[in-house]
C-alpha cells in the first residue's frame, strides 16, 4: 500500500515566547515491508536542524529557534510504501542486546494487579508468540478507549488500574506485562492507516513490539487487537512512550501554550477524504 | 570492636611509624589545650560557614560536621603503594565503562553478566555507541578504602557518580594549619591545597577536541536546597569558575551557552553535581526543572564534556563492585592493587541463602544505595530489626549484597573521654584527565565517633579528620 501521511503539530502562545527547543522523532526508516517514498520535516521559522540516530536507531532532529513566538508549526509529511509482514520487523538493525527491552521504566513499570494478569495469561499457553497474542487480547479485553483519562505522563500500571486509556497506554501495559514475564518488549510509536476510512487524526498511533524467538521482534497492537498490517507506519521505538515520543520540547519565556495536532493518513493515489 | 588494628599505637604501646612525635606530642599535651584547639577549631569552622544539610531531619537543617582535631598520618610508602592502587583502579573503572557503552566484550566473555549491566537503573541506554573524547568517563573519583591491618588497603565502595567531600578535605588541612603551625613544623605534610588547580586542570584536559585552547569551565549545581550546595559554591569559587543552575544555561544548535550580564558565553565542560536522572527534561525525567532542555543533543553531537559523564552510576553499583578485581584482570592483564571487600551477590541464590543464613554476622547493602542509608549492620542490631530486614532482602534479592563486618582500622580520636580509638575509613580524590591521573595526598578522612561504631558517614554521626601524607 502506498501511505500519504501529513503530520502537523502546532504549538500558539497568548504571551510570545522568547525561544524555543525541540526534540523530534518524526522520521520513519526503511526496512522490510517499509520503504520510504519521501519524507519530509518543516519548520515555520528559520533554524537549523540537526539530524542524528539515537542509540535505539531512530532518526532525530533537534533545533533550537529564537523568538519572539507566538506560534510554531512542525510538519512532517511524505509517501511510504508498506507490505503487509504480519506484524514480523525484519531488516532493521537491532542495536542493543534483547537484555535491555527487559529493563523497568517508570512508564512501564508493572504493579500486583499487571502481574496477576500476566501470569494468569502465561498458564494459557507455553508458546511465547501465542502468548502474545493472548495477552494482547486480554489488555484490548480489559481496557476501554478513552481519551479523556490519561496523558502523555500516565504510567501503565495507573492506565491498567482505571481500565482505560488511549493506544499509549495500551501499549504501556502491554510492555509491563511482557517484562513481568520475561519477555524483551518494547514501545514503537508511528502511523495508521484506518480501514474505516477515517483519515483525519488528532495523534499518531502506538503500539508495543516483543521478541519471539525465531521470529525476532513482532509487533503487537493491543488497542485494536491485531498485529501491525500494512496500514501501519513505524517511526520510533524505545523502551516507552518517553523514548520513542515524536516531540518532546519546551520553550523559554512566553505563555498561554495551546497545541494542537493534525494527523491525515491517507492512500497516496487518492485524493484526501 | 576489641582487637581493631591501632594506626597509631602497636599492641606492646609503641607507636607506629609516622605517628613517633604524634604520639608522644599527644602524650605531653593536658587535655584542656586540645579541648582550646577544638574550640578554637569549632569557631573557624563556623565563620567559614562549612555545614551540610541531613536529609529526613528537618530539626536541624545545616549543621557543622563534626571535626576531630588529632590528624591521621599516613607515610609515604603507605601512601605510594594505596595511590597505585588508586590509579589502577579508576582505570579500570574508566575502561569498563567504555567497554559496556560500546562493544561490551567484557559482558560477551562471561566475567559480568549482561543482565547486571543492561538491566541497571544506572546503565543509561542514551549512553550506548556514544565516543567520548579520550574514553574519559570518570574524572573525579572519590574512592573510599580501609583498612584492618598495617598491609593492605581495601576499597569499600567506588564512587563513580558526584562525589562530595573534597571541601572538607581542604577546609580540615587549613583549620589545622591555622591551629597547630607547631605541629606542622615537625612534619613534612604533603599538600592538598593544590587540589583546585589539579581539578582544572583535568577538566579543561578532558573538553572536546574541537573547544578552545583555553576551555570554558563551568559548575552546574542543582541550587542551593541541595545538601552539597555549600562544597559546589566552594569549588566554583576556588576553582574561578561559573557556578550555574540549569536556568542560566541554554543550549542554542546542539551548544551550551550560559547567559551572562555580557552576553552568552559557551560552555565546553560542565562539572556537574546534578544527578543523571535531572540533567535534561527533554532526554530524562520530563519533570525535572533543575536541568538543561537539550543538553543531551549538545553532548551527543560532541559539544560539550560533561564531569562526570552520563551513566557512571552502573560502575559504582555495588553488585558491579564485586567483580572489580576481574575487572582489572579483564582489561589490564594484572592482579588488584587494592583489594576488594569479599562479597555475596544476593541475586544469586547460594549467596541470598549464605546472607540470609549469617544475617548476625554481615553488613547488607542496597545494590545503588550511598550515604549509609538502607543498611543494616547485622552484628549491631537486634533480632527483630534482623528478622525485619531479612524480608527486605528477600522480597527484592536483586537489590542487595552483603559483605563480612570489617574490624576496620582505629585512629586516635579526641572525644569526651579523652583520647580514644576510633574506626575510620578514608576517601582519597582521584582525578584522571585526558593527560594523566591526579591525586592529592591524602583525602578526607571520616570517623565514627561512636564507640565501636562502624558507620563514618556524617549523616549517621560521623566526623572528619585531616589527612597527612607525610613526604618522607
Amino acid at each position: 500500500m502506498r501511505l500519504r501521511v501529513f503530520h502537523e503539530t502546532a504549538y500558539t502562545y497568548e504571551t510570545p515566547a522568547n525561544s524555543a527547543i525541540q526534540t523530534l522523532r518524526l522520521t520513519p526508516r526503511g526496512h522490510d515491508g517499509q520503504f520510504i517514498v519521501n519524507w519530509r520535516i518543516d519548520i515555520d521559522h528559520d533554524c537549523r536542524l540537526a539530524s542524528t540516530t539515537d542509540p535505539f536507531g531512530n532518526t532525530v532532529h533537534a533545533f533550537t529557534v529564537d523568538g519572539p513566538l507566538d506560534k510554531l508549526i512542525i510538519t512532517a509529511e511524505g509517501e511510504i510504501e508498506t507490505q503487509d509482514m504480519t506484524g514480523v520487523l525484519r531488516g532493521q538493525v537491532e542495536r542493543f542486546p534483547a537484555t535491555v527491552f527487559l529493563r523497568e521504566t517508570a512508564l512501564t513499570a508493572s504493579d500486583t494487579a499487571i502481574r496477576d494478569m500476566a501470569n494468569d495469561v502465561a498458564t494459557r499457553s507455553a508458546d511465547r508468540l501465542d502468548l502474545l497474542h493472548l495477552l494482547m487480547g486480554e489488555i484490548a479485553g480489559r481496557m476501554h478507549f478513552d481519551t479523556a483519562r490519561t496523558d502523555s505522563g500516565t504510567s501503565a500500571i495507573e492506565a491498567f488500574s482505571i481500565g482505560k486509556g488511549v493506544c499509549q497506554d495500551f501499549a504501556h501495559v502491554l510492555i509491563a506485562s511482557a517484562r513481568h514475564l520475561g519477555i524483551p518488549a518494547r514501545y514503537v510509536g508511528g502511523y495508521l492507516f484506518r480501514e474505516d476510512g477515517i483519515s483525519k487524526q488528532e495523534a499518531g498511533h502506538a503500539w508495543a513490539e516483543a521478541l519471539v524467538d525465531g521470529l525476532g521482534w513482532v509487533g503487537f497492537d493491543p488497542a485494536n487487537n491485531l498485529s501491525p498490517t500494512d496500514g501501519y507506519i513505524r517511526v520510533a521505538a524505545g523502551l516507552d512512550y518517553l523514548g520513542a515520543a515524536p516531540i518532546r520540547g519546551t520553550r523559554y519565556g512566553g505563555g498561554g501554550e495551546s497545541l494542537s495536532v493534525r494527523v491525515s493518513v491517507t492512500e497516496a493515489d487518492q485524493p484526501n477524504r | 570492636m576489641p582487637g581493631a588494628f591501632d594506626e597509631m599505637t602497636l599492641p606492646d604501646g609503641s607507636s607506629r611509624p609516622g605517628y613517633e612525635f604524634l604520639d608522644s606530642w599527644l602524650k605531653a599535651t593536658p587535655p584542656d589545650l586540645l579541648a582550646l584547639r577544638r574550640a578554637e577549631a569549632e569557631l573557624l569552622f563556623r565563620r567559614i560557614g562549612i555545614t551540610f544539610a541531613v536529609y529526613g531531619n528537618t530539626d536541624a537543617e545545616e549543621r557543622i560536621i563534626p571535626f576531630d582535631i588529632i590528624p591521621r598520618i599516613l607515610t609515604k610508602p603507605e601512601w605510594t603503594r594505596l595511590s597505585r592502587g588508586l590509579e589502577q583502579r579508576v582505570r579500570a573503572l574508566n575502561a569498563f565503562l567504555t567497554d559496556i557503552y560500546s562493544e561490551g566484550e567484557i559482558l560477551k566473555a562471561g566475567i559480568v553478566p549482561p543482565d547486571l549491566i543492561y538491566r541497571n537503573p544506572y546503565y543509561r541506554p542514551e549512553m550506548a555507541g556514544l565516543k567520548l573524547p579520550y574514553n574519559s568517563y570518570i574524572q573525579i573519583a572519590g574512592i573510599d578504602v580501609v583498612r584492618v591491618d598495617a598491609d593492605d588497603f581495601y576499597v569499600l565502595e567506588d564512587n563513580a557518580r558526584t562525589s562530595s567531600g573534597v571541601s572538607y578535605m581542604l577546609e580540615n588541612r587549613e583549620v589545622m594549619m591555622r591551629i597547630f603551625p607547631d605541629l606542622f613544623a615537625e612534619h613534612r605534610v604533603a599538600p592538598v591545597e593544590n587540589y583546585p588547580e589539579e581539578l582544572l586542570a583535568t577538566l579543561k584536559s578532558v573538553a572536546p577536541p574541537t573547544a578552545p585552547e583555553d576551555p570554558t569551565v563551568a559548575l552546574l549545581t542543582p541550587g542551593p536546597y541541595n545538601s552539597a550546595y555549600y562544597e559546589h559554591s566552594f569549588l566554583a569559587d576556588k576553582l574561578g569558575i561559573e557556578l550555574v543552575e540549569g536556568r542560566d544555561l541554554l543550549i542554542r544548535d546542539n551548544a551550551v551557552w550560559m547567559r551572562t550580564t555580557e552576553g552568552p558565553k559557551r560552555i565546553d565542560v560542565l562539572y556537574r553535581r546534578l544527578d543523571d536522572d535531572f540533567l535534561d527534561p527533554l532526554t530524562f525525567r520530563p519533570d525535572s526543572a533543575l536541568g538543561v532542555p537539550g543538553l543531551m543533543n549538545a553532548y551527543r553531537a560532541g559539544n560539550i564534556t560533561l564531569a562526570n559523564a552520563v551513566g557512571t552510576g552502573v560502575a559504582d553499583d555495588k553488585a558491579v563492585y564485586s567483580y572489580m578485581p576481574d575487572i582489572v584482570r579483564f582489561y589490564f592483564g594484572e592482579e588488584p592493587v587494592l583489594k576488594n571487600v569479599p562479597t555475596w551477590r544476593c541475586r544469586e541464590a547460594d549467596s541470598l541463602a549464605y546472607v540470609l543464613e549469617h544475617l548476625h554476622e554481615l553488613v547488607v547493602k542496597e545494590v545503588a544505595g550511598s550515604g549509609g542509608y538502607g543498611m543494616l549492620i547485622g552484628p549491631a542490631a537486634d533480632k527483630k530489626t534482623r528478622a525485619a530486614f531479612a524480608e527486605k532482602i528477600k522480597a527484592d534479592p536483586d537489590n542487595f549484597i552483603a559483605q563480612p563486618t570489617l574490624a576496620l582500622s582505629t585512629s586516635p580520636t579526641f572525644v569526651d573521654s579523652g583520647i580514644a580509638p576510633r574506626h575510620v575509613d578514608l576517601r582519597p580524590f582521584v582525578l584522571s584527565g585526558a593527560d594523566k591521573i591526579r591525586i592529592v595526598p591524602g583525602g578526607l578522612t571520616r570517623v565514627a565517633l561512636k564507640e565501636g561504631s562502624l558507620v563514618v558517614n556524617s549523616s549517621q554521626g560521623g566526623g572528619t579528620k585531616d589527612t597527612w601524607v607525610l613526604d618522607q
